[in-house]
């Protein structure tokens, strides 16, 4: 087997990701590229497993497999994030979240703002 | 009891009287008064009984602190002269303190003021028989401290906070001249106890001694008012008449020559410090006759009046006769005292300090009248009044001294006082009490109640008589401090030179007499002419002083104050400024959205990357 052709797609895959994550504005996308980028670390985790002779035997598939379940719930979080992003501001575009204006007056009474 | 306990007694009765005193509350006048006088009365028996008792200088010397190879001592140094101050002191203080029942009855703050006089005598006491210099330093600094008190006592004569102030602060730059003076003494000697240093002082280097000796005369000159510290002095007029007698009197400025006299082997050793203190002397006799002449406020006649007798028991010691200062100074606390108190009680009665405001008081306050007359009698040295013979002492001092220019000049200038002194005494006992009233008040004026007049009255007896003691036969001995190396002083010597004094004063009073005569209402000062106001202004020289040195001085502070706002504050409050303002910018950085976020985010992620990189292949 060639190593070298998972690895370049994993590579791929990351990079995909992290274009994902600096150039996307809308939140949900933002959160499928670091889920892309997850995914890349899990196949070089599997590869690696079948290339890279460990002390424990097959810890890159096991890891591979708690990677995915800490994905599920941190999905989990982040949507339910989005969806009270979108509440409060009826809009998921993450580069529209002021984080530098007084954030006082939202925390004493959530509303929603138009822009 | 015996003398060992008796000594250290004499301060301590009229501390506990003070300190008691501190606690009363502030309605309780009889006790405070009773308290006051207390004091005062027993440190009067404990003075006599020593002075009855002590023959022979005794000591009491308790180790009280050492530090390193320095000891200080506790103790006390008793001599017959000490014994003599002390009852002066006693006396006087016991004075004031009956007499300030009378002359403060409406004021509020009586009992500490009693207190504050009991404290003020413990000190003179202590410094009196201190037998180490750290222990006289404790008494002379607790007087500086009880004269700013009690002069500025009345709080509703807008002059008196200004004249408390000035009093501690001109005597304040003498003490500091005092202080270096004792360390350098001390270290040199090993130790504080005046016996140690005295008898050390042959071994020192004499620039050592000359240096010690020129540092105390600071201090003597700042708490006796000799020229150019005095001019404190006549500011002091502002606190209350029966302090003005305590401090001019037997407290205070007499400290000042009765240390020189208890150290006086340091200033004959210092060589050129007696001929400093001659100098001093003279300027200040003349200096204080002259300014007396033109003033109109009774208290400041009086006042320039101690600066210049105090000058004359400062010219006793230049001359070498150190026992003679010590008659004079006793003679003139009597009747320093006397004169105080009964202008205090002229004051009282008129309401006016200004002799302009008096006249024709005679008649109608004989009993203050005639001590009065036996107290100015004093001051002029009219035979055979007290002042007479002790300032006949001073003036044969200076002219049997032998040696170099300075008995000379004091011996001519103690002339020139003379008549001067009597020409303004003549004044003040025409201008008060001869001629018509004034004033209202002068016309009403009456004898004041008996705790005011009493005092008056009985300081009138060694006013008269304390002169005779010179004829007693070992009255010059006993005056003369145990430690001096000085010819025991003969202090009554009748002879053809005291012919000259008695001219002088003969002439200064016929003159005053005439002129006054001309017209009995108006000043006899408007003869001086053009030098009135330099006299009244005492040859302006505190407008020198505060050109001089006040207004530098606060020239400078202010620059180092605003120096210290800007700079010092200004680097502190700078430091905290800009952290500040460094940590809003990192704060607004942080505050990034989530692109830039992310983006920083990788942009460390291949910076350490890089770097792991870069030291993993380099390893």
């Amino acid at each position: 087997m060639r190593p070298v052709i998972p690895y370049v797609v994993a590579a791929l895959l990351f990079g995909a990701g992290v274009y994902g994550v600096l150039r996307r504005r809308n939140a949900v996308l933002v959160l499928m590229a670091v889920e892309l980028m997850l995914n890349a670390v899990n196949l070089i985790l599997v590869t690696a497993d079948t290339t890279v002779r460990a002390t424990l035997p097959h810890g890159g598939q096991v890891f591979a497999l708690f990677v995915i379940v800490l994905a599920a719930a941190e999905v989990g979080v982040g949507l339910a994030i989005v969806l009270q992003l979108y509440r409060l501001r009826s809009s998921v575009a993450v580069d529209t979240v002021r984080l530098d204006a007084a954030p006082a007056s939202e925390l004493d009474e959530p509303r929603l703002v138009r822009e | 009891m015996s003398l060992d306990v008796l000594g250290p007694l004499l301060p301590v009765v009229p501390l506990v009287a003070a300190l008691s005193g501190f606690v009363l509350p502030l309605r309780s006048r009889t006790a405070a008064a009773a308290l006051g006088i207390a004091g005062a009365a027993g440190a009067v028996v404990v003075a006599i009984v020593l002075a009855v008792r002590v023959d022979e200088p005794f000591e009491t010397v308790v180790e009280w602190v050492q530090i390193g190879n320095l000891s200080v001592t506790a103790g006390v140094r008793i001599d017959s002269a000490t014994t003599m101050v002390a009852v002066a002191v006693g006396v006087v203080a016991l004075a004031v303190q009956v007499y300030s029942t009378a002359y403060l009855h409406d004021d509020d703050r009586y009992p500490p003021y009693a207190a504050q006089v009991s404290l003020f005598t413990a000190a003179m006491l202590l410094v009196v028989v201190a037998g180490d210099l750290i222990l006289l330093l404790v008494g002379w600094e607790i007087m500086g401290i009880c004269s700013y008190l009690l002069i500025g006592h009345d709080r509703r004569l807008p002059e008196a906070p200004a004249a408390a102030v000035k009093a501690f602060l001109v005597t304040r730059v003498g003490d500091i001249g005092f202080l270096l003076g004792i360390v350098l003494l001390g270290v040199n000697a090993g130790s504080f106890w005046i016996t140690q240093v005295l008898a050390s002082l042959p071994g020192l280097p004499a620039a050592t001694v000359t240096a010690a000796a020129l540092l105390l005369l600071a201090g003597v000159a700042g708490k006796s008012a000799q020229f150019p510290l005095h001019t404190w002095l006549p500011d002091a007029m502002a606190g209350p008449t029966p302090i003005s007698a305590l401090i001019h009197a037997a407290t205070m400025v007499a400290a000042g020559i009765y240390v020189v006299t208890r150290l006086y082997p340091v200033f004959v050793l210092g060589d050129p410090s007696l001929v400093v203190l001659g100098v001093m002397a003279v300027v200040t006799v003349l200096i204080g006759a002259l300014a007396a002449t033109a003033q109109d406020d009774i208290k400041r006649v009086l006042a320039w009046s101690t600066v210049s007798q105090i000058g004359y028991m400062a010219a006793a010691l230049a001359v070498g006769a150190p026992a003679v200062a010590l008659f004079h100074l006793l003679t003139h606390a009597a009747f320093k005292a006397l004169l105080f108190l009964g202008a205090g009680s002229i004051i009282h009665e008129v309401g006016s300090n200004s002799m302009s405001a008096m006249g024709g008081l005679r008649r109608r306050m004989p009993a203050t009248f005639w001590s009065m007359t036996i107290g100015l009698g004093a001051l002029i040295g009219l035979p055979p009044l007290a002042g007479f013979w002790s300032k006949d002492a001073v003036l044969h001092a200076a002219s049997s001294a032998e040696a170099g220019w300075l008995p000379g000049l004091v011996y001519g200038v103690g002339l020139a006082g003379v008549l001067v002194t009597a020409w303004y005494a003549g004044r003040l006992w025409l201008r008060t009490f001869f001629g018509a009233p004034r004033s209202p008040g002068a016309s009403a004026a009456h004898e004041p109640s008996w705790p005011m007049t009493v005092p008056v009255v009985v300081l009138a007896v060694p006013s008269a008589l304390l002169g005779l003691l010179a004829f007693a036969d070992d009255f010059g001995a006993r005056l003369t401090p145990f430690v001096v190396d000085v010819p025991e002083a003969s202090l009554s010597h009748l002879g053809a030179e005291t012919a000259a004094p008695l001219a002088a004063l003969v002439v200064g009073l016929v003159l005053v007499w005439a002129l006054w005569r001309r017209d009995a209402a108006r000043d006899p000062a408007r003869f001086l002419g053009p030098l009135r106001s330099t006299f009244d202004n005492a040859f302006w020289l505190d407008t020198v002083q505060d050109r001089l040195v006040v207004r530098p001085v606060v020239a400078l502070a202010r620059r180092v104050s605003s120096a210290d706002q800007r700079v010092v504050d200004g680097a502190v409050e700078g430091t905290g400024q800009g952290t500040a303002d460094a940590g809003d910018v990192l704060a607004a950085w942080h505050r990034a959205g989530l692109p830039r976020a992310a983006t920083a985010l990788l942009a460390g992620v291949l910076l350490f990357a890089f770097a792991a990189a870069l030291y993993g292949s380099a390893t």
